[in-house]
C-alpha cells in the first residue's frame, strides 16, 4: 500500500475558506506532460454515461420506483409571515390513501438552521415547511395538504432588504435583521487618502435581481428502511453532507445511512445541502414501514430551495492619470431571507486587481423572503457586473482603453495576501479573447452608430477559486480480465464527472475505455470526496484517481516480476504491457498478467496529494461580449461571446465546451431575462413556474467560442486541472452590460437589463 | 374507464381514472421513466414524446385524450441497443450535460427530421424552442440534430 500522512488542508469552498485534516499521499505523482503528449487527456472523448441519457435508460432520483412505495408532498405558508396557533390535521387523516402526516404536533425536536427547527411554528417565508403528507399517491398526498387546517397570526412583514435595516421594520430575529448583527468588513491601504490624491473617481450604484437555479430535476429522494440501516436515493450535489445531516437528524450512526446518486438533472449550487424534505420522508418512512419518495414541484423550488441572493452595491473608485487603479470603495446589501445564508459580493472588489486601498462593508439581511443557496458562483457574477462597469466607466474618465485599464491593473501576486500563484494566465487570457472577437474594431465613440438598432463590444475579467485540495481519495478495482473498476465517493452532475475518471484510468494504464467502469455517489461504496461545489470536483477527484491509478502500475509491475521471474527494475509498462528490457521474450499484458491470479482482484487506493504551501490557486479569465441594441423597443441582442479563460488543464475537451456554454447560457440569461419577483405588498413571490420565470430557449443562443489559454498547473497537482463550473459564468452579465455601453452611450445599471431599463435610461440620458 | 393505446409498438390495454394525465399513465402505469417532468405546465418539455406522428407534452395531455393513440417514447426509439442517428448524434456532439432534458430534445429532434428531413438552422431551432435546457448552451444539440439529418441523406 501506498504511504500516507494527516495535514491540514485550506480550501477555498464556494464561500469561505475550509480547513480540514486531510490524508495525503507521501509520494505525489509528477506532473503530466502537455495534453499533445497524453492518450487521451484533453481529447473531446463522448462521455461514457452518454448512452443511458440518450436512450431514456437513465434512472434519476426522481425515476426510482420501489415496491410498495408511498409519496410524500409538504404543506408549505402560504404567507410570508406568521405565527402558527394551530394545525389540525383531522380531515386530511380521515382522507383514503392518507398513511401519515407529520408537523409540529406529532414530530420530534430536530434543530434545523442555527435557531429553527425541522417544523417550526414560526413562519418566516413563503415556503417555509408547515407539515409533510404521506400517502399512497402523490394525488392523494396533495389532496390532503388542502384538508389541513392551520389557524396563525400574520405577523407584518418586510421582503425588501434596505427596508428591512430600517430602525421600523418588523423583525425576524429579535437581534435584528441584519445577520451577525453587523456587516462584514474588510480594508487595506488607505482609502480616504487614496480618494485625495486620485486623478479621477467615479461612483455609482448598481443593483442585481435575485435569480433562482432551477434544474431541470426538481430536488427529491426516495428513502427505504431496512431494519435500522436507512438508505436515501436523492438528487443532490453533496453525498457525504447529506449522510452527515440526515445522520445528525435522525440521531443515527453515520455508517447505518447510505446516501445514492447516480443520475441527477442539474443542481448549480440549489442541491449542495441536504434538505428538509429528506429528513421528512425518512421519518414518515420509518412510520409508515415503508419505501417513500418525496418530491418538490416547480413551484416549490422557486420558493424554497435557494437562491442567488439580490445586491445594492455602492461602488466608488479612483485612478491616477498613468491609469492605475489606486481606490475601490464597496458598499453593498442584499436579502438572505428568513434564514442564515450570505447576500455577499465583495470578493472580486478585494481581489480581481491590483489595487492597494481596499474598503468593503456588506450586509447580509435577513427579509421574509425564500432562503439563499449557494449558485454558480456565489457572489460573482453579482459583484463582477458591477465592479468591471464601474471598472470600464473609470478607464472612461481617463481616456484609456478599457482592456489596456485592466492589462495594466493586473496583480502578479494576491493583492490580499501578498502570496505567488501557482499559476496565472490573466493577461493571456485577455490578449487571446481580444484578439478572437476583434477588440481593434470596436468603436470608440459609444452610440456612435447611425439608425435605430447599434451595436456594440464589451468585456469583463474573471476570477474564482477552483483549485481543488485533499481529502479526495479513490479506488481502483483491478479484474480477472483485465478490466477495471473506478470508485469514488463524489458526484457527476452531468459535467463530466464520470468520463474524466475513466479517461485517467485508461491515460495511465491502457485498459480500453469499455471495460472501464466508474462508480460514483455512493457513500456505502466510494472513499470519500468532497460535495460538488466550488468548481473543486475535477481538481480534487481526477488526482486521487491518477494516484490509484499509478499505484495500480506499480502493483502490477511488482506483479509481473514475480510472474516473470525479471528483476523489477528491468520492467517497462508501454501500451499495456509488460516486458523484461533485458530479455525480449520476457513480456505479459495485463489480462494475462490477471490469468495468473485466478478470480482476485486487486485493489489500490489513491489520494488527492496537498496543495503547495504559501501559493494561493486561482482560475482567470476574459469575456468579450458583442451586442446590438435596438433603441425603439429596449431589447438587446448578443450576438457573439468569447470566453478566454486559465482553468488549468483541460481533461475532456467536449465535457470542458458543455461546461462553459451552458455557464456563459446562464451569464446570458441573468443578464438579460432571469429575476424573481417579489410582491411587496403581499411579500409573495410572483413567478414561480418556468412560464413567468424566464430562462433561455435556443432561440436566445449567440456564437460562442471557448479559449483555453492554460496548459497546466502543475504546482497544484499531479493532474494540473483547476475547475471550470464556475468561471463561466462569472463575466458573462458585465461583458455584455459593458457592451450594451459601448452600443447606446447609456449604462445600464441594474440587472437583468430588460428592455423597459434599457428604454428608461435611454430616455433620460 | 378504460383506454386502449400502443406505445412504442406494442398494445397497452389499461383501466385508469379520468384525470389521469398522459406523462402519468406513462411513467407509473407502464413504468416508461425516460419520459420525464420538469415543470407539469407544458413549458419546459421534458415530457414530450410523440403521439400520431405529433410531439407533445404528455404532461398537458389527458391520458383519455391518448385513446386509440399510437405512441412513440424515448425508450421506442434505439432499437435492440442500436442508438437511432439522432440519439448518436446526440451523443458524439454531446449535447447531453445532466441529460434529464435528452428524452424530450431526442423526441423532437426526430419527429422534426420525420417531417423534414432537411431542417435549416432556423426551422431546428424552431422545432426544439418548446424543449428547455438549464445545463448546456443549446448550440451542441443545434449541431447534433444538423448532423444527424446530414448523414441520413
Amino acid at each position: 500500500m501506498a504511504e500516507s500522512k494527516y495535514v491540514k488542508s485550506k480550501i477555498f469552498f464556494e464561500e469561505e475558506f475550509e480547513e480540514k485534516l486531510a490524508e495525503v499521499p507521501t509520494d505525489p505523482k509528477g506532473p503530466w506532460p502537455a495534453n499533445d503528449n497524453l492518450k487521451i487527456i484533453g481529447k473531446p472523448v463522448s462521455r461514457i454515461d452518454g448512452y443511458d441519457k440518450v436512450s431514456g435508460t437513465a434512472v434519476y432520483t426522481f425515476d426510482i420506483n420501489l415496491p410498495r412505495m408511498a409519496q410524500a408532498r409538504i404543506l408549505r405558508s402560504a404567507v410570508p409571515h406568521a405565527k402558527i396557533k394551530k394545525i389540525d390535521t383531522g380531515k386530511a387523516e380521515s382522507l383514503p390513501g392518507v398513511l401519515g402526516i407529520l408537523s409540529s404536533n406529532n414530530a420530534q425536536e430536530i434543530k434545523w438552521f442555527n435557531t429553527s427547527s425541522l417544523f417550526d411554528t414560526h413562519l418566516r417565508y413563503q415556503g417555509d415547511e408547515i407539515a409533510c403528507v404521506v400517502a399512497e399517491s402523490e394525488a392523494i398526498a396533495l389532496k390532503a395538504l388542502k384538508l389541513i387546517k392551520i389557524e396563525f397570526d400574520e405577523l407584518p412583514f418586510t421582503v425588501d432588504a434596505k427596508e428591512a435595516m430600517g430602525e421600523k421594520a418588523p423583525k425576524i430575529y429579535d437581534e435584528g435583521n441584519i445577520q451577525g448583527g453587523k456587516p462584514f468588513e474588510y480594508a487595506r491601504g488607505d482609502v480616504d487618502k487614496a480618494f485625495q490624491e486620485a486623478d479621477a473617481i467615479v461612483e455609482d450604484t448598481f443593483d442585481t435581481q435575485v435569480a433562482i437555479h432551477n434544474p431541470t430535476e426538481v430536488h427529491c429522494s426516495v428513502v427505504n428502511w431496512d431494519g435500522d440501516d436507512l438508505t436515501v436515493w436523492d438528487s443532490t450535489q453533496a453525498i457525504y453532507g447529506v449522510r452527515d445531516t440526515v445522520a445528525d437528524a435522525l440521531k443515527m450512526p453515520a455508517s447505518k445511512v447510505r446516501i445514492i446518486k447516480k443520475y441527477m438533472g442539474g443542481g448549480f449550487g440549489s442541491k449542495l445541502e441536504c434538505g428538509k424534505y429528506t429528513v421528512m420522508a425518512a421519518l414518515l418512512a420509518r412510520k409508515i414501514g415503508r419505501p417513500v419518495r418525496i418530491v418538490v414541484d416547480r413551484k416549490e423550488m422557486n420558493l424554497a430551495v435557494g437562491n442567488r441572493p439580490n445586491s445594492v452595491q455602492k461602488l466608488k473608485l479612483a485612478a491616477s492619470k498613468d491609469g492605475t487603479l489606486t481606490a475601490i470603495s464597496h458598499y453593498s446589501y442584499g436579502a438572505i431571507g428568513g434564514y442564515e445564508g450570505g447576500a455577499g459580493c465583495s470578493w472580486p472588489a478585494r481581489q480581481m486587481y491590483k489595487c492597494d486601498n481596499v474598503k468593503v462593508e456588506e450586509y447580509s439581511v435577513f427579509t421574509n423572503t425564500g432562503p439563499t443557496r449557494p449558485f454558480r458562483a456565489p457572489g460573482y457574477p453579482q459583484g463582477i457586473f458591477a465592479l468591471d462597469s464601474a471598472i470600464d466607466m473609470l478607464a472612461e474618465k481617463i481616456r484609456m482603453n478599457p482592456l489596456e485599464f485592466r492589462m495594466k491593473n493586473n496583480a502578479e501576486k494576491h493583492p490580499m495576501w501578498n502570496a505567488p500563484f501557482t499559476s496565472k494566465l490573466l493577461k493571456e487570457a485577455y490578449e487571446q479573447g481580444a484578439k478572437a472577437i476583434g477588440w481593434d474594431k470596436r468603436n470608440n465613440q459609444p452610440g456612435a452608430d447611425k439608425g435605430p438598432v447599434k451595436k456594440g463590444m464589451g468585456m469583463a475579467s474573471q476570477i474564482w477559486w477552483g483549485g481543488g485540495g485533499p481529502p479526495s481519495h479513490a479506488v481502483l478495482k483491478l479484474n480477472r480480465d483485465g478490466s477495471a473498476r473506478v470508485i469514488a465517493g463524489t458526484q457527476d452532475l452531468g459535467t463530466g464527472t464520470y468520463t474524466f475518471m475513466a479517461q485517467i484510468v485508461h491515460e495511465v494504464l491502457d485498459i480500453p475505455m469499455d471495460k472501464i467502469e466508474v462508480i460514483l455517489g455512493d457513500t456505502a461504496v466510494g472513499p470519500y470526496c468532497p460535495s460538488s461545489g466550488g468548481s473543486t470536483t475535477a481538481p480534487s477527484v481526477s488526482p486521487a484517481v491518477r494516484d490509484a491509478a499509478e499505484n495500480m502500475k506499480i502493483k502490477l509491475l511488482e506483479a509481473a516480476a514475480a510472474q516473470l521471474e525479471s528483476e523489477k527494475k528491468n520492467l517497462v509498462y508501454v501500451n499495456g504491457l509488460i516486458s523484461d528490457t533485458s530479455n525480449p521474450e520476457k513480456k505479459i499484458d495485463i489480462p494475462g498478467l490477471m490469468g495468473k491470479m485466478g478470480e482476485q482482484t486487486i485493489t489500490t487506493t489513491g489520494s488527492r496529494e496537498a496543495n503547495p504551501e504559501g501559493y494561493i490557486t486561482q482560475t482567470f479569465g476574459a469575456q468579450f461580449a458583442k451586442v446590438e441594441v435596438d433603441t425603439l423597443t429596449g431589447k438587446i441582442k448578443v450576438n457573439k461571446i468569447v470566453a478566454a479563460h486559465d482553468i488549468g488543464r483541460v481533461l475532456n475537451r467536449k465535457t470542458l465546451d458543455n461546461q462553459f456554454h451552458g455557464g456563459i447560457m446562464q451569464g446570458l440569461s441573468y443578464a438579460l431575462m432571469e429575476e424573481q419577483i417579489v410582491d411587496i405588498n403581499t411579500g409573495k413571490v410572483v413567478n414561480t413556474n418556468l412560464h413567468d420565470y424566464k430562462i433561455p430557449i435556443i432561440a436566445d443562443i449567440p456564437e460562442i467560442e471557448v479559449i483555453i489559454v492554460s496548459e497546466a498547473d502543475p504546482m497544484n497537482s499531479n493532474t494540473g486541472v483547476k475547475g471550470c463550473g464556475e468561471p463561466a459564468i462569472i463575466p458573462t452579465a458585465a461583458a455584455i452590460a459593458n457592451a450594451v455601453y459601448n452600443a447606446i452611450g447609456v449604462r445600464i445599471k441594474s440587472l437583468p437589463m430588460t428592455p423597459d431599463k434599457v428604454l428608461m435610461a435611454l430616455n433620460q440620458a | 374507464m378504460k383506454i386502449n393505446l400502443t406505445v412504442n409498438h406494442k398494445n397497452y390495454s389499461l383501466q385508469i381514472n379520468s384525470d389521469l394525465l398522459l406523462v402519468d399513465l406513462l411513467r407509473d402505469h407502464i413504468g416508461l421513466t425516460g419520459t420525464k417532468k420538469g415543470c407539469e405546465i407544458g413549458e419546459c418539455g421534458a415530457c414530450t414524446v410523440i403521439m400520431n406522428g405529433k410531439t407533445v407534452n404528455s404532461c398537458l395531455v389527458l391520458a383519455v385524450q391518448a385513446d386509440g393513440a399510437e405512441i412513440t417514447t424515448i425508450e421506442g426509439v434505439a432499437n435492440n441497443g442500436d442508438l437511432h442517428p439522432v440519439q448518436q448524434a446526440f451523443l458524439e456532439h454531446d449535447a447531453v450535460h445532466c441529460g434529464f432534458c435528452t428524452p424530450g430534445m431526442v423526441l423532437s429532434a426526430i419527429n422534426l427530421l420525420n417531417h423534414n428531413p432537411n431542417p435549416t438552422e432556423f426551422e431546428i431551432r424552431e422545432a426544439i424552442a418548446g424543449n428547455l435546457c438549464r445545463c448546456t448552451g443549446y448550440q451542441q444539440i443545434v449541431e447534433a440534430i444538423q448532423s444527424a439529418a446530414d448523414k441520413s441523406k
